[in-house]
């Protein structure tokens, strides 16, 4: 399939995107008029909690929800192609050729009875029409890329035999296997010790510098996001409630929730003896969603007009946006007001 | 519940300098299966926990950090006793464990633990109320009262009884759960509380609620914590004091001020320089260490952690450190603080500081 973005069109555009799961007796609106999009090169995270929809929406991307009892609307368009109007074979030629993806646990995402040399030979030869031969020196080339020590040896191993650190590497090679521009990644770091972390946050900045590739970060470790992210979007119960390039996003929050989010994240937060700061309440019911504001019952700073409907996306700066009614009535700052209690230590 | 014994504080018998719990050469090895070619060789073990020592003051919180696989999780086993030591011995208050004056009954109700998965360590068949008087009925509490302590135990850790003593573990979020396993903990009026990745599973704002629930209970009720966790933030929030393992072997032991602020081993070191930054314009540029921990079935010679310390120099790798104080209140594990132990002087640098 020919490409059919130019130069300068996103790589991913979410225009109002809505992801619905419908069980019987329930509706369950996981996200909720996402607009979001990722250029060429560039790389996104989506921060949020469990249940902030920001896993849906990525999977929604290679339409990977179950079909049968998932109902999606508005635009998701990946490579200038719409994704919601493809069908199998379009669909089959997106996963993996154009857009890839790695989870949180490779021991799951792996097949167990199967060596990762042919896994990787496999999803090579799925995709392009070349010997088996050449599909394994293109598995090694690939393993080599991620820096797996002896990877003649390793490309015969089986996931079990391999590390947590080694099992990630082995499947991010794996979702290179057929060159995609778009990398998917959900939650990848989040089962590994610090040391690996970092070693497979600083792999995968360089494979995107090497190869171009856009990637999306899920993520809901800010520190994880800050180490990769050029851009960055919060999401709290199926919307974005604030995005914009990392650095400003992490000194200059917006929303009062991405300002909770950052505070107990900020030096000097966790103080000994110190109570932390905590986001009272629990998130809502995405089966029953307020009308207002969906963060209004938690925030410090809400009003009646936070309970009348959606706020809309107000620019704060030239790619800087937020969702927030209350906007211009929170208090002023500079750098994050929070951070300026006398805790500096 | 009565107390056995009727000194004047029943519980405390060693009085307050004598540590709570102390660990002493403690050794956890899990032999391998004997395969193919391998059934004449010698047979082969996980060196999970390889003989550790370390001490558990009375009223502190110890903080125990260290990559997966470095023994963290055995250790928090063995300290209560879900697994037997093979070799190594446990003395709570004064009185080795095993002794005519410290049964492993007495000592299981005196020590507690709440784990990672908060709902696979509840009975998703016994209502909250029911899980938390289990406990104690066992150990000889009549029914009614266990289940009166159970509501009162729920308000403490902020679940409304009327509410929440009826429902299923499968009723309840996930930092809900974590509040009745706290509650089942405190059961038994323990003197110790073993934190294994209890916080970890949770968001980040639930996990504050959880983590202050914490300090509060410690305050309350006189409580000493170990407190296993891999995030150390969370670490340097909670502890007094601060111990690093690596492959099974405790490398250092400071109080936590002093071990983020200076940290004496390489490994601890290049552990909090691995933590990331929120600063996007301070990146790591290079990973602090490189690959994975070695294999505990065959740990490196000498120095466990020279194959990959920065500072490694030849005798590392004959060489086995001892564990021992380098400066006053710190103790580490590491041929560079080790008088005489041949390792070349000119490069220590005590004043060495590294910022997480």
């Amino acid at each position: 399939m020919p490409d059919m973005q130019t130069a300068h069109s996103p790589m991913i555009r979410l225009h109002d995107l809505q992801v619905e799961f419908r069980v019987p007796g329930k509706r369950v609106q996981a996200v909720n008029g996402v607009n979001l999009e990722v250029g060429p090169g560039e790389v996104v995270a989506l921060i949020g909690e469990s249940g902030s929809g920001k896993s849906v929406t990525l999977r929604a991307l290679m339409r990977l929800h179950p079909e049968r009892t998932t109902h999606y609307a508005g635009t998701l368009e990946v490579a200038g192609r719409d994704v919601l109007k493809m069908g199998k074979r379009e669909l089959a030629q997106l996963r993996g050729s154009s857009v890839a993806m790695i989870f949180q646990e490779p021991l799951l995402a792996l097949d167990p009875v199967y060596t990762l040399g042919q896994q990787i030979t496999e999803a090579i030869r799925q995709h392009a029409p070349v010997s088996r031969a050449e599909a394994r020196a293109r598995a090694l080339r690939l393993f080599e890329k991620v820096r797996i020590p002896s990877p003649e040896r390793r490309l015969d191993a089986y996931p079990h035999e391999m590390s947590g650190g080694m099992r990630q590497r082995a499947m991010i090679a794996l979702a290179l296997a057929c060159e995609p521009q778009v990398l998917l990644a959900d939650e990848p770091t989040t089962a590994l010790d610090a040391t690996v972390q970092i070693q497979i946050l600083l792999l995968l900045r360089e494979l995107q510098r090497e190869l171009g590739l856009s990637i999306v970060f899920v993520t809901h470790d800010i520190g994880a996001a800050a180490e990769i992210a050029d851009r960055m979007a919060v999401m709290y119960a199926g919307r974005i409630i604030e995005q914009g390039p990392a650095a400003e996003l992490l000194t200059r929050p917006r929303h009062p929730y991405t300002r909770a989010l950052l505070k107990s994240r900020s030096e000097g937060a966790m103080q000994k003896g110190r109570r932390l700061d905590t986001i009272q309440g629990a998130p809502p019911d995405l089966s029953r969603l307020p009308a207002g504001c969906a963060f209004a019952e938690r925030c410090a700073f809400a009003a009646e007009t936070c309970l009348g409907g959606q706020p809309e996306e107000t620019r704060v700066g030239p790619e800087h946006s937020v969702r927030c009614w209350r906007l211009d009535e929170l208090p002023a700052q500079g750098g994050p007001v929070q951070r300026a209690e006398p805790v500096n230590g | 519940m009565k107390p056995t014994h009727s000194a004047r504080d029943p519980r405390d018998l060693g009085g307050p300098r004598q540590p709570l719990l102390s660990v002493r050469e403690l050794k956890k090895h899990f032999p391998l299966k004997k395969t193919g070619l391998g059934l004449r060789g010698p047979r082969l073990a996980v060196r999970a926990v390889d003989g550790i020592s370390f001490d558990i003051l009375k009223g502190e919180t110890l903080g125990v950090v260290g990559e997966s696989g470095c023994g963290k999780s055995t250790t928090a086993r063995l300290l209560m006793q879900l697994t037997p030591q093979d070799s190594g011995e446990l003395v709570f208050d004064g009185l080795s464990l095993g002794s005519p004056g410290l049964s492993l009954r007495d000592y299981r109700r005196q020590t507690q633990m709440v784990f990672q998965d908060s709902y696979s360590s509840l009975n998703p068949r016994m209502t909250v109320e029911d899980s938390i008087a289990f406990g104690p009925t066992v150990h000889g509490v009549s029914q009614r009262e266990a289940l009166s302590r159970a509501h009162d135990l729920l308000a403490r850790v902020g679940l409304e009884p009327a509410r929440f003593a009826g429902r299923y573990p499968h009723e309840l979020s996930g930092g809900q759960r974590q509040r009745v396993n706290i509650a089942r903990a405190l059961a038994l009026e323990p003197r110790l509380i073993i934190l294994d990745e209890s916080v970890s599973a949770l968001d980040k704002s639930v996990e504050a609620q959880v983590l202050n629930l914490l300090q509060d209970l410690k305050q309350a009720f006189g409580l000493t914590y170990v407190f296993i966790s891999h995030d150390l933030n969370v670490v340097r929030y909670m502890s007094d004091r601060v111990l690093v393992m690596y492959l099974g072997e405790v490398v250092e032991v400071a109080s936590a001020d002093a071990l983020f602020e200076q940290p004496l081993h390489p490994y601890t070191a290049a552990l909090l320089r691995s933590m990331p930054t929120t600063d996007p314009l301070r990146r790591t540029e290079q990973a602090p260490l490189s690959g994975d921990p070695p294999n505990p079935i065959d740990p490196p010679s000498g120095c466990r952690f020279h194959t990959r310390c920065p500072d490694a120099q030849a005798i590392c790798r004959t060489r086995t450190p001892v564990f021992g104080e380098a400066m006053p209140g710190r103790s580490v594990a590491c041929l560079k603080y080790e008088p005489g132990s041949g390792y070349a002087a000119s490069t220590i640098a005590l004043k060495e500081v590294t910022h997480a």
